[in-house]
C-alpha cells in the first residue's frame, strides 16, 4: 500500500533524478551535486549527532580521510581517469569508518560539551597533519587523474552517484531510526545516566553510531575529490564544512529524518549560488554568518518541527472535528 | 641541539605561554559562568590585535598605551554580544547553541575584519618588537618580556578582583552554582554579563602581544581558537588555575618539540597530549569529574 507520505517521498525522488536531464546548463548542475553531497552528508552526520545529541564539529575529519584515500589510492593503484574511479568511492567511506574508531574512543569518553571541543580539536590534528606529512602533499595538495568527459555531460555521473549516496544515507537513517538500536541512541540523548541504569551499553552503542556516520560522509568526501579533480588540505580538512553540516540539520530540524536533507538542499544551493554572485569571499562570511544567527535565535527547533508542529494542531483539530460527527451519528 | 637550545625554548615557552593562560582564562571564565563556550575567543584576539595595528598606524599610539583603548573597547564588545545574542539561548541544548551562535559572530567579524584591513598578513610594530637583552647568553626578546609582565599584571589584577572583592565572590558564587547564587540574592545575569565582558577583555591585552610576535590576518583566529579550545579543556572546563597552567605547560612543550623535532611536529604534538591527557583524565587536569546534571 502507497502512504501519503511515501508519495511525497517518490515525488522528490523524481524530481531530483529528472533535475539533470531538464536543466543542462552546467552551472546549475554542479550545484545540484553540491547540494546532494551535503545532504548525504548532514544526514548522515544527524545520524549520530541529532539522534543521539552529541554535536559532532569534527565530522570534516571523516570527508577529508574518504577524499585523501581516493586521492591516495587513485594515484597509487593507477587508476584511470574514466568511470572506475567511482569505484573507489565506497572504500573512501571504509577508511573514514576505520579512522572514526580510535577517534570516537578518545572524544567519547567525555560527556557532551567537552565532546564538542574535543572533536573541534581532533580536527585541527587533521587539517595540520595533511599541511605537515609529505605523502600527502603538503599545502599543495593532491592531484586526481583527469576525466576526459565533454563538459555538456560531465556532471551527470557525478550528480546520480551523489544522488545514490544521498538515497543510501536516508534509508540508512530512516533504518536506524526505527531499529531498538535508533531508540537506544535517542535515550542517550534524553538522559544517559537513565539509558545506562536500563541497560544500554552507552559507550559502545555511541561508538558504533559515530563509526555508521562516517561511512556516508567519507564517501561524500570521496565524490568530492573525484569531481574537483584537485584537493587541498584546507579545502576538504575546511572548518566551515563542520559548522555548515550541524547549521544545515539544525536549520531543517535536528534528529529529524526530512530536516537535514532540506537543510542542505536549502543551504547549499544557496551557499554556492552566493559564492558565484559575490565573488568577494568576505561579503559571503558576513551572510553566511548573519543568517546563521537569525536561524539559531528565531529557530532554534528547525523549520520541520516548526512545520509539523503546525500540522499537528491542524490534525488536532481534525480529530476534534470527526468527534462531534461521531457524537451525532451514535 | 643543546642545552642552551632547550632551555632557551623553556624560557620562550614560559613567556609566551603566559599569555596563552591570560587568553585562556578569558575563556574558562565565561565557560563556567555562563555555560557559554566562546567560540568566537580567537577572533576577539585578531580584533585586539587590528584594533592596536589601527592606533599605531593611523595615529601613532603605542601599543602598550593602546591598550588603554582597545582593553574597554573589547569590554564593550563583549557585554553587546552578550545582551544582544547570548543572553537569548535558553532551553537544555545552551552549551551547543552557544558554540554555533559565537562561531557565527566569529565570521561575520572575520568577513568584516576581511574587508577592512584586507587578508594581507600584517604585524605590529614599535621600537622595542625586535629587540631583546641578553641574560646569560640567551637572547630575550623585549616583547616576550613585556607580555610576560602584562599577563602578570592583568592576571594578578583579575585574582585581586576574584578573590578580594565582592563582585569576585559573586563571580565564584556563580562559578559553583548558578542556582544556589541566585537564591542568596546575587544578581547572576549582571555577572554574567560582566564576566563575558571581562573575559573578551582579555582578549585586547593578548591580541597585541600575539599580534606584535606573529604575523596574522582575520584567519589567524582559527588556529588561536583551536589553542585556547585545547588548553581550557586540558585545564579543566571552568577552572581558572587549570587554564593558567594548562597554557603555559602547553606552549612550553610546544616550543620544545620544535626545537627537539622540529617545528612540523610542534602542532601535532600540542594536540596529542591532549588526546593522551583526556584519555587517562576525562575531566582535564584540574576539572570536577561530570557529575550528572538533572
Amino acid at each position: 500500500m502507497l502512504r501519503a507520505r511515501n508519495v511525497w517521498w517518490i515525488l522528490a525522488l523524481i524530481v531530483l533524478g529528472l533535475f539533470p536531464l531538464i536543466e543542462t546548463n552546467p552551472t546549475w548542475t554542479t550545484i545540484g551535486v553540491f547540494a546532494l553531497i551535503f545532504m548525504a552528508c548532514a544526514t548522515s552526520w544527524n545520524m549520530f549527532s541529532g539522534y543521539s545529541g552529541y554535536i559532532n564539529l569534527g565530522s570534516a575529519v571523516s570527508y577529508g580521510v574518504g577524499a585523501y584515500t581516493m586521492a591516495l589510492l587513485a594515484d597509487h593503484l593507477h587508476v584511470p581517469g574514466n568511470g572506475d574511479l567511482f569505484w573507489l568511492i565506497p572504500v573512501g567511506g571504509v577508511a573514514a569508518m576505520i579512522v572514526a574508531v580510535p577517534v570516537g574512543l578518545v572524544a567519547l569518553r567525555v560527556r557532551r560539551h567537552t565532546f564538542v571541543v574535543i572533536t573541534i580539536a581532533i580536527f585541527f590534528v587533521f587539517q595540520l597533519s595533511a599541511i605537515n606529512f609529505s605523502f600527502t602533499g603538503g599545502t599543495s595538495g593532491l592531484q586526481l587523474p583527469l576525466i576526459p568527459w565533454l563538459e555538456t555531460n560531465y556532471n551527470k555521473p557525478f550528480y546520480y552517484s551523489a544522488l545514490a549516496i544521498t538515497v543510501f544515507a536516508a534509508l540508512l537513517s530512516a533504518a536506524v531510526r526505527r531499529s531498538r538500536f535508533g531508540l537506544q541512541l535517542l535515550a542517550i540523548r534524553d538522559d544517559e545516566d537513565r539509558a545506562a541504569g536500563l541497560g544500554v551499553k552507552v559507550f559502545a552503542v555511541k561508538l558504533t553510531g559515530f563509526t555508521m556516520s562516517a561511512f556516508v560522509v567519507g564517501m561524500g568526501g570521496a565524490l568530492y575529490a573525484v569531481f574537483l579533480g584537485q584537493i587541498y588540505p584546507q579545502f576538504v580538512f575546511d572548518p566551515i564544512f563542520d559548522i555548515s553540516i550541524a547549521l544545515m540539520s539544525i536549520l531543517g530540524g535536528l534528529g529529524t529524518l526530512t530536516g537535514p536533507l532540506l537543510g542542505a538542499l536549502v543551504l547549499e544551493s544557496m551557499q554556492q549560488y552566493l559564492t558565484i554572485r559575490f565573488s568577494n569571499g568576505s561579503l559571503y562570511l558576513i551572510i553566511f554568518g548573519a543568517l546563521f544567527l537569525v536561524i539559531i535565535l528565531f529557530m532554534p527547533q528547525g523549520v520541520v518541527v516548526a512545520l509539523s508542529d503546525l500540522r499537528s494542531r491542524r490534525a488536532a483539530r481534525r480529530v476534534e472535528g470527526a468527534r462531534v460527527v461521531m457524537g451525532k451519528a451514535s | 641541539m643543546n642545552g642552551t637550545a632547550v632551555l632557551h625554548s623553556i624560557i620562550d615557552g614560559v613567556l609566551t605561554g603566559s599569555v596563552y593562560a591570560l587568553m585562556a582564562t578569558g575563556l574558562t571564565l565565561i565557560f563556567g559562568v555562563m555555560n557559554i563556550i566562546n567560540v568566537a575567543q580567537g577572533i576577539f584576539v585578531i580584533l585586539g590585535a587590528y584594533l592596536s595595528y589601527a592606533l599605531s598606524v593611523h595615529l601613532g599610539i603605542d601599543l602598550f598605551v593602546g591598550l588603554a583603548i582597545t582593553i574597554p573597547t573589547l569590554f564593550v564588545v563583549g557585554i553587546v554580544v552578550e545582551r544582544v545574542f547570548l543572553s537569548r539561548i535558553k532551553g537544555p541544548e545552551r552549551v551547543v547553541m552557544s558554540i554555533l551562535v559565537t562561531y557565527a559572530i566569529s565570521l561575520v567579524i572575520e568577513g568584516v575584519l576581511n574587508m577592512v584591513f584586507s587578508v594581507n598578513y600584517v604585524e605590529l610594530h614599535a621600537w622595542y618588537v625586535n629587540r631583546s637583552v641578553r641574560v646569560f647568553g640567551i637572547y630575550l626578546p623585549y616583547i616576550y618580556l613585556l607580555g610576560f609582565a602584562m599577563a602578570i599584571v592583568l592576571l594578578g589584577a583579575l585574582y585581586f578582583m576574584l578573590y578580594r572583592t565582592r563582585f569576585g565572590t559573586s563571580v565564584r558564587a556563580s562559578l559553583a552554582d548558578q542556582t544556589s547564587a541566585a537564591l542568596v540574592g546575587i544578581n547572576v545575569k549582571r555577572v554574567s554579563t560582566i564576566c563575558f565582558g571581562l573575559g573578551v577583555a582579555v582578549t585586547a591585552a593578548g591580541g597585541m602581544i600575539y599580534g606584535a610576535t606573529n604575523a596574522f590576518n582575520a584567519s589567524s583566529s582559527y588556529d588561536l581558537i583551536s589553542r585556547l579550545l585545547v588548553i581550557i579543556v586540558l585545564g579543566g572546563m571552568g577552572s581558572i588555575g587549570g587554564a593558567l597552567i594548562a597554557g603555559i605547560m602547553m606552549i612550553t612543550i610546544e616550543d620544545l618539540v620544535a626545537v627537539v623535532w622540529g617545528p612540523v611536529w610542534s602542532n601535532l604534538a600540542f594536540f596529542l597530549i591532549l588526546v593522551v591527557v583526556l584519555s587517562i583524565r576525562p575531566q582535564g587536569l584540574f576539572g570536577k569529574p561530570s557529575v550528572r546534571v538533572a
